[in-house]
């Protein structure tokens, strides 16, 4: 990477595109005039108090919420248009907050839901072995294939679940909260895996959390919501030292020191 | 449009295959076949000119790799899908464990029986245990005002009973007419129509009237207790209320359970008014049969403990639909797809546990000659 800050680089792609995005619930005005970029294979952490739509902006981006207002493109396309959208579900993952797994299919069975109803033509066995390479590549044992996701912990669920996500080998990742509600080892081994697999699989991530241990460890940029837009975005560092009272109590808290002491 | 996956022999005595072209998931199927189809032993994989690699295409070109018994390092691939293909090798190579090889098919069957058996067991003795501790519990509570809940009881009375009325009336009424239209087909032939009046007041009274309304009941009250209890289980209420030093079964089953005790007999009243007023409907003006005729013979044929036998039986049956009911609800697991199953189960065992104890009662007071 070169050392100008000032212009972008035009060979930075981004595979997400916001423009003005307005987001309302009857008179409540949740974004207004918001902008955002993801830059290819990054890890975006976006995160902001409750309330200010950190999970709404992501419905937004996926397309399950049609915004008020303004333009999201996703791999260059709009996502209003049907082939945009297709190109969103057919290059992009998602791990919602507790899984989200279909709860009367086996973890393998879920895993091989997008690859079915993708690549029909698919063999069933290869579909199969597909399905346990990804749920292997989350650090899952192929003995949770074939349980239900009532039979696996919070935290086997959230791979599991991530299995999905990577199902069709994405270039984009949406994740809600992945490390919400798991206990500090489980949730720092979540991180490595993340990492690891950004890097081996070339993701690009799109992230919600409130873990600061998370952004710390992973996330190349942060975006922080607030007053209806992207208040400020950028490296850590830049982040943490922006003037704004949330901010500054988020970031300079005592959970946040303990996590930047932590810092790998 | 995607470039065609190729495996294709370097000629020479480098006996080294030249993989190129997209292997993707969308090419997968045909990568699988042209993998079947190479079968002459070579010694080296080059991977270098493969223009895309996924994850299905990293799969398969393990595969390939192991049947050739070349290690997974040993393939030379271009430094953009390097990773991407360590990361897939380390992820097959640590857990190589295959996934449980299923049981026979007639051992599946036999174990499905035996899991059922044992299962119903099981049901059984949870209900007869779970009897004995609301009884219990019930016995603690009654003669302590202080622990009575009256205004959820009320509140369930309300619903069980009152709300049921008016489903109860005319189902019976109904049933009341249809039982006189057929005793009138039958009768007619023997010129005994005045009969149908005994027949209408028999049925009802000893039996219909209560089974009528225990079956209703069945249906609408143990669902909706199971429903209940059950989404107060699914979201930890039942164990909170339990940390708290509360006894879930005297909140949450004693007033459903004296609810459905005092409001049960009142509806199989009903019921038997109803069913007569509907034979009634049908007597006077499908055979002829003034009103005060048919009311004169039925308080001169029918004699008070029929009412009483029919009545008698209203208890058990309050008893054994609020305990399946409340029971089935406390059975329910973590998710929203049990609290389905479990009412399912509650309407499903209360109408036949009914059912079952109403054909014990009739052949015992057959029996003792009532």
């Amino acid at each position: 990477m070169s050392e100008s800050p000032i212009v972008e680089s035009p060979i930075v792609e981004s595979p997400i595109v916001i423009r003005g995005l307005k987001n309302q619930f009857g008179s409540q005005v949740v974004h207004q005039d918001l902008d955002l970029d993801v830059r290819r294979g990054e890890i975006l952490g976006v995160v902001g108090g409750s309330g200010t739509g950190k999970s709404v902006l992501m419905r937004a981006i996926l397309g399950l919420r049609p915004p008020q207002g303004g333009q999201i493109e996703v791999f260059g396309q709009r996502i209003d248009r049907a082939d945009g959208l297709e190109a969103l579900r057919r290059r992009s993952g998602v791990l919602f907050q507790d899984g989200a797994l279909f709860s009367s299919l086996t973890v393998a069975e879920n895993v091989e839901v997008p690859l079915k109803a993708q690549f029909p033509s698919l063999s069933a066995s290869l579909r199969h072995e597909l399905a346990l390479l990804k749920i292997r590549l989350v650090g899952l044992s192929a003995e949770a294939a074939p349980k239900l996701p009532s039979e696996l912990s919070g935290g086997m669920r959230k791979r599991a679940g991530l299995a999905r996500a990577l199902a069709l080998d994405p270039e984009l990742l949406f994740l809600d909260e992945p490390t919400a509600g798991l206990d500090p080892i489980g949730a720092a081994a979540f991180d490595d895996l993340l990492l690891t697999l950004k890097e081996s699989l070339g993701l690009t991530v799109f992230l919600i959390t409130h873990d600061l241990d998370t952004l710390y460890a992973i996330c190349d940029r942060i975006a922080v919501l607030g007053e209806k837009r992207i208040l400020t975005i950028g490296p850590i560092d830049e982040v943490a030292a922006f003037d704004h009272d949330w901010v500054q109590h988020y970031f300079h808290g005592p959970r946040a020191r303990a996590a930047q002491a932590a810092r790998r | 449009m995607a470039e065609r996956p190729t495996i294709e022999v370097v000629p020479g005595p480098a006996e080294c295959l030249r993989l190129t072209g997209v292997w993707r998931v969308d090419q997968a199927g045909r990568l699988a076949g042209e993998i079947e189809r190479t079968r002459r032993p070579v010694k080296a994989l080059d991977g270098g000119d493969i223009s895309a690699l996924d994850a299905a295409g990293a799969l398969l070109l393990l595969r390939l790799a192991d049947r050739f018994d070349i290690a997974p390092e040993a393939i030379s691939l271009s430094d953009q899908h390097r990773a991407l293909f360590d990361a897939v090798a380390r992820a097959q190579a640590a857990d190589d464990h295959e996934p449980v090889v299923r049981e026979a098919r007639w051992r599946r069957v036999l174990a499905h029986v035996g899991g059922a058996v044992a299962e119903t067991w099981a049901h059984a003795v949870q209900l007869l245990a779970f009897t004995g501790q609301t009884l219990a519990t019930l016995v603690k509570v009654l003669p302590n005002p202080r622990l009575w809940r009256p205004t959820a009881t009320v509140h369930h009375m309300e619903q069980t009973g009152l709300d049921a009325l008016p489903l109860v009336a005319l189902l019976s009424f109904l049933i009341g007419a249809v039982v006189a239209f057929l005793g009138a087909t039958v009768l007619r032939d023997f010129g005994a129509e005045l009969f149908v009046v005994d027949l209408v007041a028999y049925a009802f009274l000893r039996e219909m009237g209560v089974l009528l309304t225990a079956i209703l009941l069945a249906g609408r009250t143990a669902s909706a207790f199971t429903a209940q209890i059950g989404t107060m289980k699914s979201r930890e209420e039942i164990d909170a209320m339990r940390t708290i030093g509360l006894d879930p079964v005297a909140l949450l089953v004693i007033p459903r359970l004296t609810a459905l005790l005092i409001m049960l007999p009142l509806l199989a009243v009903f019921a038997m008014l109803a069913g007569l007023l509907g034979g009634m409907l049908v007597a006077v003006f499908s055979l002829g049969i003034p009103v005060e005729l048919y009311i004169s013979r039925v308080y001169e044929s029918i004699e008070l403990r029929h009412y009483l036998v029919g009545l008698v039986k209203a208890p058990l049956f309050a008893l054994v639909i609020a305990l399946v009911g409340c029971l089935e609800g406390f059975k329910v697991g973590g998710t929203a797809q049990s609290v389905g199953e479990r009412t399912t189960s509650a309407v499903v065992q209360s109408i036949t546990l009914v059912i079952v104890i109403d054909a014990l009662a009739a052949v015992f007071f057959m029996e003792i000659g009532w």
